[in-house]
């Protein structure tokens, strides 16, 4: 008999115990406001508040907290502020204090350091160095509240021509569309990494505008079959909850490649979140890992991409688009001609701010490019290559506001997903740690004590209202620059000046600089 | 009803496949496939399809209950994610064959390629098996999280009748091989012992089932003969991140 138990203890090795890793954060607590009602304490799944009955006086352990600001959001007399920890270390512009401090953790537990939500690094955000045109004198603006203004957005593959018949009757066969109200949809997020109550709020809202929510890898859940019409299916390399009628439930499937947080790498659920529920979404038993590997082990190549895009097509009868989700990364132009070619009707490029539930850090603030670059070289090189039409281009990676989605469709894009920013529709605040599990405002968890926390139908309402508020705010812009359809904006970079760039940072875009 | 498929892309081919299906017809015999791709894609229960020649790539993909026959090799990613029903091929198969299996059964009378049965899993009542005739591939079992594979070493090999990194990455379901294995061609993750038990009861019952399909003895295999290798940790990875 073979023996394992030297490479079992290996993988077991214990952690040490914590020594020098601090807080992050301080809790301040205003005693005179405070009355010791520990809503605080209720509130915190990290176990920050107590009170200590002997005495009645609420103690804070300001180790714990993670800046997720539920605390200081519920308390109901404002005696709980939160701040970050102001002079931690001898300042130090290159060992700063996150990076001691994760070198701490790593030398007392011997892992990967693991993180959640998008890239929160000093990096540039080029959106926010594009501004846009407006018409004056010349031609005249229009005002989207007494005119037309279309944001009616098809993804799929375009025929290169129209033909009719004698009669005038459409003889071109039309490839298999998604109609969008408005071009943001709602980037692929498992029931799994977030709760029952997000998923299903992501959902009822996508239906309600008219507009897409993404399954993620996690399956579909039965009570969000409903909302089968408005969800997009994803086949990623665990093809967990894949099977022939999960693909043809949806409008349309994307298989999973890559991912803006973590390009090239898998994921893994890990087995305590995999409850009752989420194994039955997920088709597999309780309490294991689910594994997503890194590649899908049928695909090394372009070929094989094409092999599995048709096994799809095959199984949905050609009923449906079938896209390809891949992260932005060098040679990006390249691998999405490729995936264009391999039969894909959209492509989805996610940039290297894009949200995760949880990767490593390492991967997450230092793999990938940005989103803006991806888009204008992605939409060049289709158009160079002729075959723009064949394939819709949907871009990802942290878009924060309506003037982001005008700027990435003017560069390019057919239309935006938005994970983080539906996320903060819905209350979360930005705490970066839904990989434990311990989401104060019941999104990014199973707990069910703190997914109670989060009312579907007020979700819904708010992810509604951001769609909604942003589709006015394009109608706005477009209407400034004199245009009354969406389609005239699309790749339409005249439109947009770049500052603070440099001429390769332009030329790469395909702008002019402010002035020209 | 009998296709023949000489001359018609897959895409024809499978077309006819679905209408005949579709007008309810229960059992259908391909005749000259060459390479034809998709083959039994998402078919239901209901129908059995056997085929003359060799059939493509993704063999059965997503298949979700329906009965295939293969009289000869069939080539790379036979049950691609299949869901439900039996493929049996009277040859060898090529790479992936099983790959993110969920249920039904495959049985090889020859030898499979690399990665078979990666990332099978099990749910419920569905059970995946895999039965490989001679011998297996690198990776067997990778990633696997559910299901049973066996390797019968049917032509008793003179090498180990499975390959490098076997179950490398397992965490679910177990595997049972007829021969010699090394310590170094098993994945970090893979732990071996005998076959005893109501392991020993369900080997047997699968011997049975495979060896009634190709028309051969069972006296031939003992379930002592073989090792049944299974996942140390349902949680491979539990300790890898620091949080």
């Amino acid at each position: 008999m073979l023996n394992t138990d030297n490479i079992r203890s290996r993988q077991e090795r214990s952690a040490l115990p914590k020594w020098l890793v601090q807080s992050d954060f301080v809790v301040d607590r205003d005693e005179s406001r405070c009355i010791q009602c520990e809503v605080c304490a209720r509130q915190c799944a990290n176990e920050v508040h107590e009170l200590d009955a002997d005495i009645m006086e609420m103690f804070s352990e300001s180790e714990l907290c993670v800046g997720c600001h539920r605390c200081v959001s519920l308390c109901p007399t404002n005696a709980v502020s939160v701040r970050e920890v102001e002079l931690d270390f001898r300042p130090n512009s290159n060992w700063t204090a996150p990076m001691i401090r994760n070198v701490y953790k790593q030398a007392e537990h011997g892992g990967v350091l693991l993180t959640g939500m998008g890239n929160p690094e000093e990096l540039p955000v080029y959106w926010d160095r594009m501004l846009l045109n407006a018409s004056q004198v010349t031609n005249p603006s229009i005002d989207p509240l007494r005119e037309p203004m279309e944001l009616l957005t098809h993804l799929g593959e375009k025929p290169q021509a129209l033909e009719f018949d004698e009669n005038g009757a459409l003889k071109t066969q039309i490839a298999p569309q998604l109609e969008l109200h408005v071009p943001v949809m709602f980037s692929a997020m498992s029931y799994g990494s977030i709760s029952y109550h997000a998923s299903i709020a992501l959902a009822q809202a996508a239906h309600e505008v008219g507009t897409y929510a993404n399954t993620g890898e996690g399956g579909l859940h039965e009570d969000i079959a409903e909302y089968a019409d408005n969800m997009i299916v994803q086949v990623a390399s665990g093809r967990f909850g894949v099977d022939a009628d999960y693909l043809n439930a949806a409008a349309a499937v994307e298989i999973k490649i890559g991912q803006g947080a973590k390009p090239g790498i898998g994921g893994h659920l890990p087995g305590e979140k995999v409850d009752a529920e989420i194994s039955a979404t997920r088709m597999i038993p309780q309490g294991t890992d689910a594994l997503s590997p890194a590649p899908h082990h049928d695909i090394y190549s372009i070929e094989d991409l094409r092999q599995l895009i048709f096994a799809i097509k095959e199984a949905t009868r050609y009923r449906k688009p079938v896209g390809v989700k891949i992260a932005a990364v060098h040679h990006v132009a390249a691998i999405a001609s490729g995936a264009v070619r391999a039969g894909a009707d959209f492509v989805a490029i996610d940039g290297y701010r894009g949200g995760t539930g949880a990767a490593p850090t390492m991967i997450r603030d230092n793999v990938g490019i940005p989103i803006e670059f991806a888009t204008a070289a992605v939409d060049a090189r289709l158009r160079e290559e002729g075959i723009r039409h064949e394939a819709s281009l949907i871009v990802a990676g942290s878009f924060r506001c309506a003037a982001d989605v005008v700027k990435a469709i003017a560069l390019g894009a057919d239309a935006c997903y938005i994970g983080t920013a539906a996320l903060v529709a819905m209350g979360c605040h930005l705490c970066q740690k839904c990989y434990t599990g311990k989401c104060n405002w019941g999104i990014a968890t199973q707990d069910p004590a703190l997914t109670r926390r989060l009312n579907p139908n007020i979700a819904t309402r708010r992810l509604v209202n951001v769609l909604e508020s942003w589709s006015h705010e394009i109608q706005e812009i477009m209407g400034g620059m004199g245009i009354n359809a969406i389609e005239s904006l699309r790749g339409n970079r005249d439109h947009i000046r770049g500052v603070n760039m440099s001429d390769r940072e332009l030329a790469i875009l395909g702008i002019s600089a402010a002035g020209e | 009803m009998r296709i023949d498929a000489s001359g018609l892309h897959y895409r024809e081919l499978n077309q006819m496949i679905h209408e005949a299906v579709n007008d309810g017809e229960f059992e259908l015999f391909l005749d000259n496939v060459l390479g034809h791709r998709y083959i039994g894609t998402g078919l239901k229960s209901g129908v059995r399809i056997e085929i003359s020649g060799t059939p493509g790539n993704d063999l059965a993909a997503f298949m979700d209950g329906a009965e295939i026959i293969v009289n000869s090799n069939a080539q790379d990613g036979t049950g691609n994610t299949m869901n439900a029903g039996s493929i049996a091929i009277s040859g060898d198969a090529g790479d992936i064959l099983g790959h993110s299996m969920r249920g039904g059964a495959i049985f090889v009378e020859g030898l499979v390629g690399y990665r078979c049965g990666i990332h099978c899993k099990a749910y419920r009542e569905r059970l995946p098996v895999i039965v490989v005739g001679t011998t297996a591939g690198d990776y067997l079992g990778e990633y696997m999280g559910g299901g049973v594979i066996v390797v019968l070493n049917r032509e008793n090999a003179d090498r180990s009748p499975v390959g490098r990194y076997c179950g490398t990455g397992m965490h679910g379901g177990m595997m049972f091989v007829r021969g010699e294995i090394e310590e170094y061609q098993l994945g970090a993750e893979v732990a071996v012992e005998e076959v005893t038990g109501q392991d020993a009861e369900m080997l047997e019952a699968i011997i049975l089932d495979y060896c009634a399909t190709f028309d051969i003895d069972p006296a031939r295999f003992s379930t002592e003969d073989f090792v049944k290798l299974y996942p140390w940790s349902s949680r491979p990875y539990g300790n890898l991140y620091a949080y």
